[in-house]
């Protein structure tokens, strides 16, 4: 809720600058969201989504990429797919304004029970966007959680999200792990090559690390089943989900898998609630 | 108790009308009956038990606005389009679309509030109507609902010759102080005696015998996963009048309009979440086919609806989509079948 003293509806939303505009692959770019005149808009926990609209092309959300622990602004890390992200990323210039509302949906629980725990986190393509948020948040408070893995996968080294970060800041943090593989094999690339799951087998993880798992459906479906074959429990895997949305409070009635609506009781799930739930996402 | 004369009706409806905008169904230019704004020149239909659509309209419009954007350059101004104050009397609402009331406020009013919806119940008295000339389509008794004791703010019963009303709330009493000069003091036998009959009525319908409760499996996945759903839902036409006409369905979309090159209005309205691209995504959709959209719309209401509230169905067996189905699927023919599937 921002604090304008208004009565706003939850439908209502603030208006937010772009402040910065990074291209980081061929079809994601990350924008960077603050308040006009500065600072963030709303406070958020790791894992929540935001929706973003441009008056005319609609609204869409996002999951919101930087870390709550960054106190000067939001970013978005979006992928071009549709109306308003084609807008966002070919006709925004920074100083653009935009309506932004949110925070939406629960949170990775990294308060209470990622505390203390050796985190492994496995992300493939823009999937990387909400993992960055808990990534960041976690090296920000690093002495409140054990070791850091972090397993990535993308179609080439070119669609890596963020790969300044992933190849020399993460990697240069205590006990903290990065682990790059792409689709193909592509000339210097000196990493691994193969899709996720195969991958996660390789690297051989003990079953007693917590999994931040995120990406297409599809992805999340194989990796599940090689952690399962690991030794992994269903419940120690958090994974986050995508749905199309509009309210964003469990009312329009767009987003529920079962009787869970993902903007409101999700997007962040353990996979063994997953196993509860029709299989319709 | 109190009562007016048929004869004498028109005056309560005035008196009624200076005190807020005064709703009546009434037949309106395509001959069907909805709820109107009453003048002196409209005849109220009491006489018709259910109004075309429902009721849910004075609530959750069809369409609202929500906003306006106006650009300037790369500046952006967002003027709420505030929900209305006005002080709507709802008269002559069934039994069955009372409850609808209390299944919805299960949706807008649970945390975080909607406001365009809280405002208008917040502004809404409710004048109930007792029914006497049930149709054969109603089955309001499967869900518990007593349509000859509707609730509301007021309840009134309608005779041969005369209009009964009983105050049931603080506003309601309010109310009934402004107008109570233009009725006399009644015995509630009279009321009485045409619910006795209308029970008796009620027991004969065809429906009188169908229920729901404790028939259909809660366990999502079981029902969800049952073998019923291809065959039921292949008739279904995907026109979605079941999800517009029903007074529980709450489904909505929201969309901008481009007033101008500097101006867009966002507003909301009704959806369904039978249509095809309702969960569209620019990279898939998790209910591709017509069986699934069709399992969604009928889970949701005998399945998830109730376990997210304490077991409350989302119909309230108003009947509107057994009588304005083109192709006579109904929410009857799921819920027997889930469970005469539950015994195979
Ligand atoms: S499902 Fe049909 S009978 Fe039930 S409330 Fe909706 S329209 Fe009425
Ligand atoms: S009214 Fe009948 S045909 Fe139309 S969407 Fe509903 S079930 Fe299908
Ligand atoms: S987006 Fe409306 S219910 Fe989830």
């Amino acid at each position: 809720m921002c604090n304008c003293g208004h009565h706003h509806d939850t439908l209502i939303p603030q208006i937010g600058v772009i402040t910065d505009i990074c291209t980081e692959t061929a079809d994601v770019k990350t924008f960077r969201v603050e308040k006009v005149g500065g600072g963030k808009l709303f406070e958020h926990l790791p894992g929540q989504c935001a929706i973003l609209s441009v008056p005319g092309k609609g609204e869409a959300i996002f999951s919101i990429t930087s870390s709550p622990t960054n106190e000067e602004y939001m970013e978005f890390s979006i992928k071009r797919c549709g109306s308003i992200t084609d807008f966002l990323h070919y006709e925004v210039e920074v100083g653009q304004q935009i309506a932004v509302r949110g925070p939406y949906g629960n949170n990775f629980p990294v308060a209470d029970k990622l505390v203390g725990k050796d985190i492994l986190f496995i992300a493939g393509g823009i999937g990387l966007a909400p993992m960055r948020s808990v990534i960041n948040y976690m090296l920000d408070k690093r002495a409140d959680y054990g070791s850091i893995d972090i397993v990535y996968g993308a179609r080439s080294v070119e669609d890596f999200v963020r790969y300044n970060e992933l190849s020399e800041v993460w990697p240069a943090q205590p006990d903290t792990r990065v682990h790059l593989t792409i689709d193909r094999p592509q000339e210097n690339w000196q990493g691994n090559v193969g899709f996720v799951p195969a991958f996660l087998k390789d690297l051989q993880f003990t079953p007693d690390k917590t999994v931040l798992l995120c990406g297409p459906p599809i992805m999340i479906k194989l990796c599940l089943a090689a952690l399962v074959e690991m030794g992994f429990e269903k419940s120690q895997v958090y994974t986050t989900l995508e749905l199309k949305m509009k309210c964003g409070v469990g009312k329009c009635g767009r987003c529920n898998i079962g009787g869970k609506y993902v903007c409101k009781d999700g997007p962040v799930f353990t996979c063994d609630q997953l196993d509860e739930m029709p299989d319709e996402y | 108790m109190l009562k007016i004369t048929l004869d004498n009706l028109p005056k309560l409806l005035a008196a009624l009308s200076e005190l807020g905008e005064l709703q009546v169904p009434c037949e309106n230019k395509s001959g069907k009956v909805d709820f109107e704004k009453w003048n002196a020149e409209k005849r109220p239909r009491f006489d018709i038990t259910l109004t075309s659509k429902s009721a849910k309209d004075l609530f959750f419009p069809q369409v609202e606005d929500l906003l306006a954007f106006k650009t300037k350059g790369k500046n952006l101004s967002i003027e709420q389009i505030m929900p209305s104050d006005k002080k709507v009397i709802l008269m002559g609402v069934r039994a069955c679309d009372i409850k609808s009331f209390e299944l919805l406020d299960k949706v807008f009013l649970k945390d975080p509030v909607d406001t365009y919806y809280k405002a208008r119940r917040e502004n809404t008295l409710i004048i109930g109507m007792a029914c006497s000339e049930p149709e054969e389509t109603c089955f309001c008794g499967s869900f518990g609902i007593d349509a000859t004791a509707p609730g509301g703010d007021v309840t009134t019963w309608i005779t041969k010759d005369a209009l009964y009303w009983q105050a049931n709330t603080e506003a309601g009493k309010t109310l009934t102080e402004k107008v109570a000069d233009l009725m006399e003091e009644a015995e509630a036998s009279k009321v009485e005696e045409q619910a006795a009959v209308t029970k008796a009525v009620l027991e004969k319908m065809p429906l009188a015998n169908f229920k729901v409760a404790g028939k259909i499996p809660q366990d999502e996945l079981k029902t969800f996963n049952s073998k019923i759903w291809e065959e039921i839902s292949a008739g279904c036409l995907s026109c979605c009048t079941c999800t517009y006409v029903c007074p529980t369905c709450h489904c909505y979309d929201i969309r901008d309009y481009a007033v101008s090159d500097n101006h867009t209005e966002r507003y909301r309205c009704w959806d369904s979440c039978l249509a095809s691209d309702f969960t569209k995504m620019a990279h898939g959709n998790p209910r591709k086919t017509k069986v699934e959209r069709f399992r969604q719309r009928y889970m949701h209401k005998l399945v998830y609806f109730p376990n997210n509230n304490e077991g409350d169905f989302a119909c309230v067996g108003c009947g509107r989509c057994l009588q304005k189905c083109p192709v006579n699927l109904n929410i009857v023919k799921v819920a027997k079948a889930l469970e005469v599937s539950e015994d195979v």
